[in-house]
């Protein structure tokens, strides 16, 4: 199992702090795990992305150049990194921030309103984790339960009030996943 | 122990302190950032000192006082902040005092960009400043061996009096990685009688010096230092065997490097080819002797770095005519991809070799 | 009998100085000893010195130096304070040292307020390389980098160091004295004794510039040289305390 994928968005969607929960739930399950943020002039321009690498076998280059998934929360990332994806891989998108279509017939695409269900849950800010509870389903790579988990360890103690807000996400993103899928 | 999942810029940081260093002098610069951020919260946590530096040309100059003052001290940057701290590690090798100086590669020359590089392996370990010395260059290529490569780091500078090199790139700086920090030890550090903290009763001054003005006594000070880099090339060398066994095509990496074309031999060995890896981990002293013995068996070489060729002139010298050394390399920020390496593999399969 | 009236101070070792007749440094060297001496902590003491004439003062002063590369002492010098920071620290640099290619590195450690004691000698031109323009040239001054005499167009102004540093918050004490006569001598070692009680008192950084002579390479007789400093040198880089900290009551 050899898990790439790429999460692309702008500064502020909590972009880089998925990939880190994503990949510290891989590690729980010790799994191989690698997590690489882009960096430099192009952070200060306000896009972010982080490609995280979850796999059984070590990894060998953690940057992520044809993802086998990408998320995108933003319109210039899923023009910028459509093409990118492996013929067969998934594209998943917040279709709750991106109107845009995928151009590609050899992919996966897999539309989810994550800020419409989040606000449905309640809580805004776990918008994130319905895309994650999707690429779960879809993938298997990790366990919702690792992923609770790792929020206990990521999140400070004052924030985890959230943990059952992001794990109803989890399970609503698993939930939409298996309808659409 | 429990893995957490930490950046290779911050492992350095703990690393260090682990390894009992307790200051650090840099100045900021992509990509290596996060080793003073962690830093400038560490270090007062276990009253060590943090110092932002007004320059590189600064930075360097502070670890040269706080290492002749006998401290274990730390400064870090990324390629074009080293070519500024040149001059000072040549005066702290002149002066034998230990430190040790992080480089986190970018594309160069010039400004270049902050994307990974490994273009600063001819400055790192052929002496990059001016004068005959050498670094000891340390090469991890994950962050788990960041941590484990630190205490060595120090280790080594302070047995041999020597700055020691910690050379890696951007992707190992910016990537997060599971690492087991495993128990805090206890450091022993070597007794510093040399170093200039005030005589304190000792009735006869330390000086902390490089400057000979007798060529004589100059060219001895050389012939000291040559004499110590012998022992620690006898010594020191560290390196990698990957799939190495029956190997007729070897590859040598280091690093970030060292990681892709271990994908690429496996992806090799699973079509047959008879491919293996030696990834130096320490540059200089550079682990010829197992690239010589390497060599009687294997048809050929093929060295992958991301620069234009470097670390190929050494393994040319260590193979000495053996067999043929190739090279592949991605310079300028660009990282090369597994496939790349692979059909690399491939050529040399194809030009004859296989039987 | 006679009775013994001089003696060289346990802070300067017994090596003969290298330095040209009539050059100053001998004097300031001579002070900054008897400073560490009057207050005893010559073996709590490290000092740095700097490139330039005073390159060797690590053979002279009897306490732990250190070497530093050109113009990089105020660097070295907070590398080990901050290492040793109940050790007396001192550098000790020309004008081209720490006026011109150690300029960072003077404005940061004093608008640190490293505490450490800054003696900066400053006789108006490069010595040891051969009587080149320094920072501190003044106007009409012949070196040999400046032939016909300094040229404002050409090579712009004489930097005022003690005056400079003086508006950072982080410089505690700044003064300016100068050694051309004995009166002059005296009112110096009081200011680089001063220099060194701000330190050992926790009060921040301290520097005291020292207007000196360079007979060799200003071509003059050591006594027209102290006459040239008095005229010359005094008028532009007046003398005094810039600054000093508010007495503690």
């Amino acid at each position: 199992m050899l898990e790439e994928i790429l999460i692309a968005g702008f500064g502020g969607q909590g972009v880089l702090s998925t990939g880190q929960l994503l990949a510290n739930a891989g590690m729980i399950e010790d799994k191989h795990v690698a997590w690489i943020p882009s960096y430099g002039p192009e952070m200060r321009g306000g896009t972010a992305n982080c490609g995280v690498t979850i796999s059984d076998e070590p990894i060998s280059s953690p940057l992520v150049t044809e993802p086998t998934t990408l998320i995108v929360m933003t319109r210039p990332a899923l023009e910028k990194f459509e093409k990118a994806v492996v013929p067969g891989g998934r594209i998943l998108i917040n279709s709750s921030l991106v109107e845009q279509d995928v151009k590609r017939d050899d992919v996966t695409v897999l539309k989810i309103p994550a800020n419409q269900i989040a606000e449905e849950i309640g809580n805004p800010r776990v918008a994130n984790s319905v895309i994650l509870g999707a690429l779960i389903k879809l993938t298997g790579i990790v366990t919702i339960e690792s992923v609770v988990e790792s929020l206990k360890k990521v999140l400070p103690p004052r924030r985890h009030n959230m943990i059952p807000a992001n794990r109803e996400a989890l399970e609503r993103g698993a939930q939409l996943a298996e309808e659409l899928g | 122990m429990s893995k957490i999942l930490m950046k290779g810029n911050e492992a350095i940081g703990e690393g260090a302190i682990r390894a009992g260093c307790r200051h650090f002098f840099g100045y900021p610069i992509t990509p290596q950032s996060e080793l003073p951020h962690y830093l400038a919260k560490r270090m007062p946590e276990i009253g060590g000192v943090f110092l932002q530096a007004e320059s590189e040309v600064s930075a360097i100059n502070m670890v040269y006082g706080a290492a002749g003052a006998g401290m274990r001290v730390m400064t870090s940057s990324s390629s074009p902040g080293l070519s500024l701290m040149q001059e000072g590690i040549s005066y702290l090798v002149g002066a034998e005092l230990p430190c040790v100086i992080v480089n986190i590669m970018r594309g160069g020359p010039g400004l270049g960009n902050i994307a990974p590089a490994q273009s600063d392996y001819f400055q790192s370990t052929k002496g990059g400043g001016h004068g005959d010395y050498k670094l000891i260059t340390l090469a991890p290529e994950s962050v788990q061996e960041i941590i484990d490569l630190m205490a060595k780091a120090f280790d080594l500078g302070d047995q041999y009096r020597t700055p020691v090199m910690l050379l890696g790139d951007g992707i190992l700086g910016q990537m997060m990685e599971p690492v087991e920090l495993g128990e805090i030890q206890e450091v022993k550090q070597a007794a510093k009688p040399w170093a200039a903290t005030g005589m304190r009763g000792r009735g006869k001054p330390n000086i902390i010096n490089s400057l000979y003005i007798d060529p004589e006594d100059c060219e001895n000070i050389n012939k000291k230092l040559f004499a110590k880099y012998a022992q620690i090339a006898a010594k020191e060398q560290m390196w990698e065997e990957y799939q190495l066994e029956g190997a007729e095509i070897v590859l040598t990496a280091y690093g970030t490097a060292a990681r892709i074309c271990k994908s690429a031999v496996d992806k090799a060995r699973a079509k047959g080819i008879k491919a293996g890896l030696i990834r130096p981990i320490t540059l200089w002293p550079f682990p010829g002797s197992v690239i010589a013995r390497a060599a009687e068996t294997a048809k050929c070489f093929l060295t992958v770095e991301m620069s234009m060729g470097q670390m190929v002139e050494d393994v040319r010298l260590a193979v000495n005519g053996t067999c043929p050394v190739y090279f592949y390399g991605r310079t300028g920020g660009v990282v090369p991809l597994v496939s790349d390496v692979l059909a690399e593999i491939e050529k040399l399969v194809d030009g004859g070799d296989r039987e | 009998m006679m009775k013994k009236v001089f003696t060289r101070p346990k802070a300067l070792t017994d090596k003969p100085f290298h330095y040209c007749p009539g050059c100053t440094h001998g004097i300031i060297h001579r002070l900054v000893a008897e400073v560490i001496d009057e207050l005893g902590v010559a073996d709590n003491t490290v000092g740095v010195c700097p490139v330039g004439c005073s390159v060797f003062a690590y053979n002279y002063f009897n306490v732990d130096m250190f070497q530093a590369s050109h113009g990089r002492a105020p660097a070295v010098a907070t590398g080990i304070k901050r290492s040793l920071p109940d050790r007396v620290v001192f550098t000790y640099q020309g004008d081209g040292d720490l006026a011109s290619i150690g300029t960072a590195e003077i404005i940061h450690a004093a608008a640190r307020s490293e505490k450490f004691t800054t003696i900066f000698v400053n006789n108006a031109v490069y010595g040891m390389t051969g009587g080149q323009m320094a920072p501190t040239t003044l106007l009409g001054q012949k070196t040999t980098t400046t032939p016909k005499g300094r040229d404002k167009e050409q090579a712009g102004f004489p930097v005022k160091v003690a005056e400079m540093l003086s508006t950072l918050d982080g410089a505690a004490y700044v003064a300016r004295v100068s050694v051309h006569n004995p009166t002059h001598v005296n009112k110096a070692k009081k200011a680089i004794k001063k220099a060194f009680e701000v330190q050992i008192s926790g009060q921040g950084f301290a520097l005291v510039e020292v207007l000196s002579t360079c007979p060799t390479n200003w071509g003059m007789p050591p006594n027209e040289a102290l006459k040239w400093l008095e005229e010359n040198m005094i008028p532009y880089y007046p003398l005094g305390i810039y600054k000093e900290p508010a007495e503690v009551k």
